[in-house]
C-alpha cells in the first residue's frame, strides 16, 4: 500500500495533498477499500493489531451513523473495543474520528456505506503517512523500501511484533497487488510503446559520435535492466505511462535528465537513484520526442539539427516534400514560413499529433545528418581556431553557436535565412525589441567571429560608431551574443583588437545586464590581466571598463580577487603637478585616471578599501589630490571620502597632509568635487586634531558659504556634515560664528531632505553647547521647527534632535518655548522609540529640560503613564540608556510628589538591582540616582534591604572624583538609616570618607563628615562595635567642615 | 662589419652626418647604424657578384620578414613602393633612412601618410573598392551560407566606405583617410598590418642601434 500511496497516486499538484479525481484513483480507492475488508475478515488477528498513531481524518459521519458496539453520547461516540490500557479504537469528536485498528477501520468503512470511498478518500489524504502510524516509522521505513529481504523480526524485540511482521507482510502483499491491478488498468487504456523510445535513444547515440563535430556529448540510460515489456522505468512509474529515463550531455548545456514516457518526453529533476521519489517530478514542458526536447533546451544541438534535418512537420506527407525540395538544393524558405504555423510541442502534446512512432520515421534521416555533421566537424574545428574571436576559455551557448557557425561550410541547405528566423524567435522569447541596428550588430559579430585581425578592427570601429550608449543597442549585442566575442578578443594577443573591444565593452558595460554577463564569463579576470600589458591606451581602457563593471559587489571582489586592486594602484604612479608634460607623462596621468576611476568603484567595499591600502595606494591617491585637473581629482577625492569610513584613511588623510588638498578644493567651482570633499571632512573630521588642520587651512569659511548652495542637496549634506563634525571644535564654532553660520543652518531646519537635516540638526546641538548660541536659536526661530522634528520618525534624526533640544533646554528663555510646545511631552514620548540611541538621547534631553522648566513637576506628573515608562526602563539592558534615565530620574526625584509615584513604580528595587555594574558612568548616575531617592522616607531603608550599601561603598574605590561626589552624597543619605551605617561599617567606608572630607568642595565635605558622623553616633550608642583604627580626631582633622 | 673597409666606413660616416641632418627621429649614430645595416645586406648578395644600385624588392622583403615578421605579399610590396621614393625599384641609403624613420618613429602623421601610401597600390591618390577588397578579401573566413563567397567582404568594404568617405564619392581620398584615422587611430592599419609593433621596434633597434644611441 505504501508504494503505491506515495508513488501511483495521483496526488494534485498543488501541495494541498488532495487526491486528483481520476478514474485512476477511484479505481486505486476501490482497491484500497477491497483490501481492508479482506484483511478484516481472512486476518482478524493482524486486524485487531493496535495503530502506533490512530489514523485522523475529519469524516462525513455522525454520532447517529453509529450502532451498537459504541458508546454514544451526544454528537461524541467512543468504541467499546478498547486497548490493553482503556482507551477506546474508535473516537468521534466531530467532525474529527480518530481510529486505531484495522478491525474498526473495516467497522466504521461498512457503516459508511455509500459514502465509503469519500471517506477512504479523504483518511489517506490526511493520513498522508499512514504506514508510520499504523506501523510506526521503522516498518514503514521498511515496506516504503521494498526491501523483501531485510527480515525485520531479527530486530524488534516488542511484544507484539509478531502480530506487527505478520500485518507488515499483509501491507507489502495488498501494496503489490495493488500495484499489479493498477498497471493492468493502466496497460489497457495507454499506449506504451518502448520500441520507438528506444531506437530513438539508439540514434540519438549516433548523434554522440564524431569528436568534436558531434551533437551530444553522450545519452545514457539510468538504468541498465530493461523490463520484459521493454520499459526500463520501475513498475509504480511504469502507470504513469513512464518508459525510461535517459542522462544526455550535450555539447553546450549541462545534462539533462529526461523521462520517456507515452504521453511525450520532459525534463525530470534528476533521477540519482531508484527510490528517491523528487527525482521523478517533471520540471518541463511535455515535447513530442526527444529531439524536439533537446532542441529547446541545446541551441547547439538545435543550430546543427536544424541544419541537417529536414523540418519535421505533423504529416509525413510535407516532410518528404521538404526533404525532395532540399535535395533540388531549393531554397528552404516556404519551409521556413511554414514553420510559424508548425503547432508547438505543447499542442502536440494534447493528443492532435501521434506522439511516438513519428519518432522512427525521422530516424534515418538523422542519422544520415549526424554523419554530416562529424564530417564537417573537423573544419569546423581548424577554421575556429583561426578566428581570434573563438579562442577556447568561455564555452557558452553563443560559444558553440560559433562552431555551428564556423561548421556551416559543407551544409547544402540554406541557413541564413533560418538562422536569423531562429533569432528573432529567440529574441521573442525574452521580448526585447530590436533597435534599428539590429541586423548590422548581427553581421558584425558575426564577421567579428570569423574575421582576421584586419577585419575584426574594421568591425569594431563600425561598431564603435554605433549608439553604444543606448540601451537597445547594448541588449542587442548581448542577446547575439557580443559579448563574449569581445571577451574573447581581449584573451588574444593583438593589442588593437584588444583596443577596440575594451573601447566596444568600456561603453557598453553601462548596461547592468552586459555588466553581470561580463562577470559571468570571467571577463573580469581577462580585463584584469590586460592591466600587466605594456602598452598604456590599453591599460587605460582596461580601467576604464572595470570602473563600468564595478559596480556590483560580486564584481568588486572579483577584481580583488584577481589581484586587480594592487594592479590598478600601480596605474595611479605619475605625476600630475608637472608644468610641461611630455606626451608620454601626459599619458600616464590620463592612465592614472582611468585606474582612479577604476579604484573608485571598487572602494565601496571594506576589504577593497584595506587592498588599496596594502598596494600602497594611499600615498599615490594624495599625490593625485595635488592635480590641477578637477576630472582627476573627483575620482580622486571620490575614493578617499569612501575610504575615510575605515580610521587608518583617517589617519592617513590627517598625516598625509590631504586636510590641505580638501580645503583648498572646497573652493573649486565644481559641485562634485565639493561634494566630495566636503563630504571627506564630514568623516574625517570628528578627530580633533583633523578638525583643527581644517580651520588652520581657512575650511571653515568655504564650508559655511557652500550652505548657500541649496539647491545640490547632495552637496548640502556633505557640507552640513562638515560643518557638524568641525563644530564638535568650540575653537570652530567660535569661527564659524564669525561667518553667521548658526543663521543659516536654522535656515535649513525644514524643507529639506534627511540627510540635510541630521547633519543640520547635529550642527545645531554643537553650536548650542556655546549660552550665547542657545539664544541665537531662539532669536532665529529654530525652536519651533526643532520641536516639529521630534515626530520624525528616522532614528538617526531622533538622536540629533533630542539632543539638540536638551543643549537648547539649558537656557531658561528657551525651555519657556519648549514647554509652550509641549516639546517636553515629545522628547518623553521618544522613550518608546524602538532604538535605543533615540531612548538614551531622549533621557538625556529630559534632563535639562526637568531641570529647567518653570513647572517642571506639573509638566512630568501630567505625562500619563510617563513616570512607568521610564522606571520601565530601568529593565534595559543598554548601559548608556540605564545611566541616561538614572540621571532623568534624579532630577524626576527632586519633586517630592513624583518621587512618591516612582516609589509606587518600585524605582528602589531596579535601581538596587543595577548597583552590580563596573561601568563608570551608570555608577556615576546611579548613585545620583539613588541620593535622590533616599529623598523619600522609607527609601533609605528600602535600598539598604535591597543591598545597595555595600556596592555603593565600592564606588568609592573609583577614580572619578564625579563618581565619589554621587556616591558620597548616596551614602551620606543612606547612613541616616542605622543599619546601612552598620554595613558601611563593616565595608570600610570610613577610611575613603576620611579621604574625601580633604576635597575642596564644601558639599562634599560635608555630605563625607556627615556619613561619618552618623556612623560614629551608632557606634556610640552601641549598635555597632568599636572602630579598629580610625578616631574622631584623625576625622576632625582633615575636616574643615566639621 | 669587419668586411666593411675603412674606406667604405669613412663614406659612411660621411652620409650618416649629411642624412642625419635631412631625417627627423634619428641621431648621427643611429643613422650610421642603419646604414651599416644597409650595407651589411647589400653586402652579402653583393659578394656573390654583380654590381648593386640599392636594395631590390626581393631582399626589402626578406629584411621585413625576418626583422618584422611580416608575411602579407601584398603589403610587402606595398610597403617597397613607399620606401622607392624614385620609383626605381631599388631602395637606396637615403630612401632606406627616411623610411624607417616613419616605420619606427613616425608621427602620426607621418604614418598616416605612410599606410595610406601602402594601400595605394596604383599610386593615384584614392583607395578604391577594389582595392579595399583586395586588400580584405582574405580576412574572413569562407562563408559556406552565401551564394558568394565574397559577399562577405564585400560588406565589409561597404561598411569600412561608409565609415571613411566623408565626401561620399565611393572612394578614400587621402584626406578620408586622414580624417577617419584621426578620428579612431584603430583604423591607421585598416587594410593590413603594414607597421612593426612596440615589440619587433624595441627588439631591432636593441639589435640595431650602439646601446648609448637611443635619445
Amino acid at each position: 500500500m505504501g508504494v503505491t500511496l506515495t508513488k501511483a497516486a495521483q496526488w494534485t499538484s498543488s501541495g494541498t495533498g488532495k487526491l486528483e479525481l481520476t478514474p485512476m484513483n477511484e479505481s486505486l480507492l476501490k482497491e484500497v477499500l477491497r483490501s481492508v475488508e479482506q484483511l478484516f475478515s481472512r486476518h482478524p488477528q493482524e486486524s485487531e493489531h493496535v495503530f502506533e498513531e490512530p489514523l485522523q481524518w475529519s469524516t462525513t459521519l455522525v454520532a447517529s451513523d453509529f450502532k451498537t458496539d459504541y458508546d454514544i453520547s451526544e454528537f461524541n461516540v467512543q468504541s467499546n473495543e478498547k486497548d490493553s490500557e482503556g482507551q477506546p479504537l474508535l473516537r468521534l469528536s466531530p467532525p474529527t474520528v480518530y481510529v486505531r485498528s484495522f478491525s474498526q477501520l473495516s467497522k466504521l468503512l461498512h457503516l459508511a456505506a455509500d459514502k465509503k470511498l469519500e471517506e477512504a478518500r479523504t483518511c489517506l489524504e490526511e493520513n498522508r503517512d499512514a504506514l508510520v502510524k499504523i506501523l510506526g516509522p521503522r516498518f514503514a521505513d521498511i515496506l516504503e523500501r521494498e526491501d523483501t529481504q531485510t527480515d525485520p523480526v531479527d530486530e524488534d524485540t516488542s511484544e507484539d511484533s509478531e502480530v506487527k511482521v505478520k500485518l507488515f507482510r499483509l501491507l507489502q502483499n495488498m501494496d503489490q497487488q495493488l500495484l499489479s491491478k493498477l498497471l493492468e488498468e493502466i496497460s489497457e487504456h495507454v499506449r506504451l510503446d518502448p520500441a520507438a523510445a528506444n531506437s530513438d535513444v539508439e540514434s540519438l547515440k549516433q548523434f554522440c559520435r564524431g569528436g568534436d563535430g558531434r551533437l551530444l556529448k553522450s545519452v545514457r540510460y539510468t538504468s541498465d535492466y530493461e523490463f520484459s515489456n521493454g520499459c526500463r522505468a520501475p513498475p509504480w512509474r511504469q502507470v504513469h505511462g513512464e518508459i525510461c529515463y535517459l542522462i544526455t550531455e550535450p555539447c553546450d548545456t549541462e545534462d539533462l535528465h529526461i523521462t520517456c514516457s507515452t504521453g511525450g518526453v520532459y525534463l525530470n529533476a534528476g533521477i540519482k537513484q531508484e527510490g528517491a521519489e523528487s527525482g521523478y517530478e517533471r520540471t518541463s514542458d511535455t515535447y513530442t520526442d526527444l529531439p524536439t526536447l533537446l532542441k529547446s533546451r541545446s541551441p547547439y544541438f538545435a543550430e546543427h539539427i536544424n541544419k541537417q534535418m529536414p523540418k519535421k512537420d505533423s504529416t509525413s506527407k510535407t516532410q518528404s516534400k521538404s526533404v525532395q525540395m532540399e535535395d533540388q538544393g531549393q531554397p528552404q524558405r516556404s519551409q521556413a514560413g511554414k514553420k510559424k504555423y508548425e503547432p508547438s510541442p505543447r499542442w502536440s502534446n494534447q493528443g492532435l499529433v501521434p506522439p511516438c512512432g513519428k519518432v522512427e520515421e525521422n530516424n534515418p534521416g538523422r542519422e544520415k545528418s549526424g554523419k554530416k555533421k562529424q564530417a564537417t566537424g573537423a573544419k569546423g574545428k581548424l577554421k575556429a581556431e583561426f578566428s581570434l574571436s573563438s579562442l577556447p576559455g568561455r564555452m557558452t551557448p553563443q560559444k558553440s553557436k560559433t562552431l555551428a557557425g564556423a561548421m556551416e561550410l559543407s551544409s547544402d541547405s540554406s541557413t541564413e535565412d533560418e538562422d536569423e528566423e531562429e533569432l528573432s524567435e529567440r529574441r521573442l522569447q525574452i521580448q526585447i525589441e530590436q533597435s534599428p541596428d539590429y541586423w548590422l550588430i548581427y553581421k558584425l559579430v558575426k564577421f567579428l567571429k570569423r574575421g582576421d585581425q584586419t577585419a575584426t578592427v574594421l568591425c569594431l570601429c563600425a561598431m564603435l560608431d554605433l549608439n553604444l550608449m543606448q540601451e537597445g543597442c547594448q541588449l542587442d549585442i548581448w542577446d547575439i551574443g557580443g559579448v563574449e566575442v569581445l571577451l574573447n578578443l581581449l584573451d588574444s594577443d593583438e593589442v588593437k583588437c584588444q583596443i577596440g573591444s575594451l573601447k566596444v565593452l568600456r561603453k557598453i558595460s553601462h548596461s547592468m545586464l552586459i555588466c553581470q554577463t561580463i562577470l559571468d564569463m570571467d571577463g573580469l579576470q581577462s580585463i584584469v590581466k590586460i592591466l600587466d600589458r605594456p602598452y598604456k591606451d590599453l591599460k587605460a581602457l582596461a580601467a576604464e571598463t572595470i570602473a563600468n563593471v564595478a559596480r556590483f559587489r560580486k564584481a568588486r571582489t572579483t577584481v580583488r580577487r584577481c589581484g586587480g586592486i594592487e594592479k590598478l594602484v600601480k596605474l595611479l604612479d605619475c605625476l600630475p603637478t608637472l608644468a610641461n608634460m611630455s606626451p608620454n607623462q601626459e599619458k600616464d596621468v590620463e592612465v592614472a585616471h582611468c585606474g582612479v576611476l577604476a579604484l573608485w568603484s571598487c572602494s565601496k567595499c571594506n576589504r577593497n578599501k584595506e587592498a588599496i591600502r596594502v598596494a600602497g595606494g594611499i600615498p599615490l591617491l594624495g599625490r593625485l589630490l595635488r592635480s590641477p585637473d578637477v576630472n582627476m581629482l573627483i575620482p580622486v577625492v571620490g575614493t578617499l571620502q569612501e575610504c575615510a569610513s575605515e580610521e587608518c584613511y583617517r589617519i592617513a588623510i590627517k598625516n598625509e597632509d590631504m586636510i590641505k588638498d580638501l580645503v583648498q578644493n572646497l573652493s573649486s567651482d565644481n559641485n562634485e568635487l565639493q561634494m566630495h570633499c566636503a563630504s571627506a571632512i564630514f568623516k574625517c573630521a570628528e578627530d580633533k586634531e583633523t578638525s583643527d588642520l581644517v580651520r588652520k587651512y581657512n575650511g571653515l569659511e568655504p564650508l559655511v558659504l557652500l550652505l548657500g548652495k541649496a539647491e545640490d542637496k547632495k552637496l548640502l549634506a556633505a557640507a552640513t556634515g562638515a560643518i557638524w563634525k568641525c563644530s564638535i571644535c568650540m575653537k570652530n564654532v567660535a569661527k564659524f560664528q564669525e561667518h553667521k553660520a548658526l543663521e543659516s543652518l536654522i535656515s535649513l531646519l525644514t524643507d529639506q531632505p534627511i540627510d540635510v537635516l541630521i547633519n543640520v540638526v547635529g550642527a545645531i546641538g554643537e553650536f548650542a553647547k556655546v549660552a550665547a548660541n542657545r539664544g541665537i536659536i531662539r532669536k532665529c526661530k529654530g525652536i519651533n521647527p526643532l520641536i516639529n522634528l521630534l515626530t520624525e520618525t528616522n532614528q538617526a534624526l531622533l538622536v540629533n534632535v533630542t539632543k539638540t533640544v536638551g543643549a537648547c533646554a539649558i537656557d531658561r528663555d528657551n525651555m519657556a518655548v519648549i514647554s509652550q510646545l509641549d516639546g517636553v511631552r515629545f522628547v518623553w514620548s521618544l522613550l518608546k522609540n524602538s532604538s535605543t540611541e533615540v531612548q538614551s538621547s531622549a533621557a538625556w534631553a529630559l534632563c535639562p529640560c526637568i531641570e529647567n522648566a518653570k513647572d517642571a513637576g506639573e509638566i512630568v506628573r501630567s505625562l500619563v503613564g510617563g513616570l512607568e515608562l521610564i522606571v520601565n526602563l530601568l529593565k534595559s539592558t543598554n548601559i548608556e540608556v540605564l545611566a541616561s534615565i538614572c540621571a532623568a530620574i534624579s532630577k524626576i526625584a527632586k519633586n517630592k510628589e513624583n518621587l512618591a509615584v516612582l516609589t509606587d513604580h518600585e524605582v528602589v528595587p531596579l535601581l538596587a538591582k543595577l548597583t552590580n555594574t563596573t561601568d563608570e558612568r551608570l555608577c556615576l548616575h546611579l548613585a545620583e540616582a539613588i541620593g535622590h531617592c533616599c529623598m523619600w522616607e522609607g527609601n533609605k531603608a528600602s535600598f539598604g534591604e535591597a543591598g545597595v550599601v555595600a556596592p555603593l561603598v565600592d564606588y568609592l574605590k573609583s577614580n572619578n572624583s564625579a563618581v565619589h561626589y554621587h556616591t558620597t552624597m548616596a551614602l551620606y543619605q543612606l547612613s541616616k538609616d542605622p543599619n546601612n551605617c552598620i554595613t558601611m561599617n563593616e565595608k570600610g567606608v570610613v577610611k575613603p570618607l576620611i579621604l574625601i572630607m580633604g576635597s575642596d568642595d564644601e558639599k562634599l565635605q560635608e555630605a563625607a563628615a556627615g556619613c561619618v558622623r552618623n556612623i560614629r553616633l551608632q557606634a556610640l550608642a552601641g549598635k555597632i562595635p568599636p572602630p579598629k583604627k580610625i578616631s574622631i580626631g584623625t576625622a576632625k582633622r582633615c575636616g574643615k567642615g566639621l | 662589419m669587419a668586411h666593411i673597409s675603412l674606406l667604405k666606413r669613412k663614406a659612411i660616416h660621411a652620409l650618416a652626418e649629411t642624412l642625419s641632418k635631412q631625417v627627423e627621429h634619428f641621431n648621427e649614430t643611429e643613422v650610421e647604424a642603419l646604414i651599416g645595416l644597409y650595407h651589411e645586406t647589400l653586402g652579402e648578395s653583393a659578394a656573390q657578384g654583380g654590381a648593386v644600385t640599392g636594395l631590390d624588392r626581393n631582399r626589402f622583403r626578406m629584411l621585413l620578414y625576418h626583422m618584422f615578421g611580416m608575411t602579407d605579399d601584398m603589403i610587402m610590396a606595398g610597403v617597397f613602393r613607399t620606401f622607392d621614393k624614385d620609383n626605381d625599384k631599388f631602395v637606396n641609403e637615403k630612401e632606406w633612412v627616411k623610411g624607417l624613420s616613419v616605420f619606427l618613429r613616425g608621427t602620426l602623421d607621418e604614418r598616416i601618410k605612410y599606410c595610406f601610401n601602402v594601400y595605394d597600390l596604383n599610386n593615384d591618390g584614392y583607395l578604391s573598392k577594389e582595392k579595399m577588397f583586395n586588400f580584405l578579401k582574405d580576412s574572413l573566413l569562407g562563408q559556406p551560407s552565401e551564394e558568394d563567397p565574397d559577399e562577405g567582404v564585400k560588406e565589409l568594404v561597404e561598411m569600412t566606405l561608409k565609415k571613411m568617405d566623408h565626401d561620399h564619392d565611393g572612394r578614400l581620398s587621402f584626406d578620408d583617410f586622414k580624417k577617419a584615422v584621426k578620428e579612431e587611430n584603430l583604423l591607421l592599419e585598416a587594410f593590413g598590418t603594414c607597421l612593426p609593433d612596440t615589440t619587433s621596434i624595441e627588439k631591432f633597434e636593441h639589435q640595431v642601434f650602439p646601446k648609448q644611441g637611443k635619445p
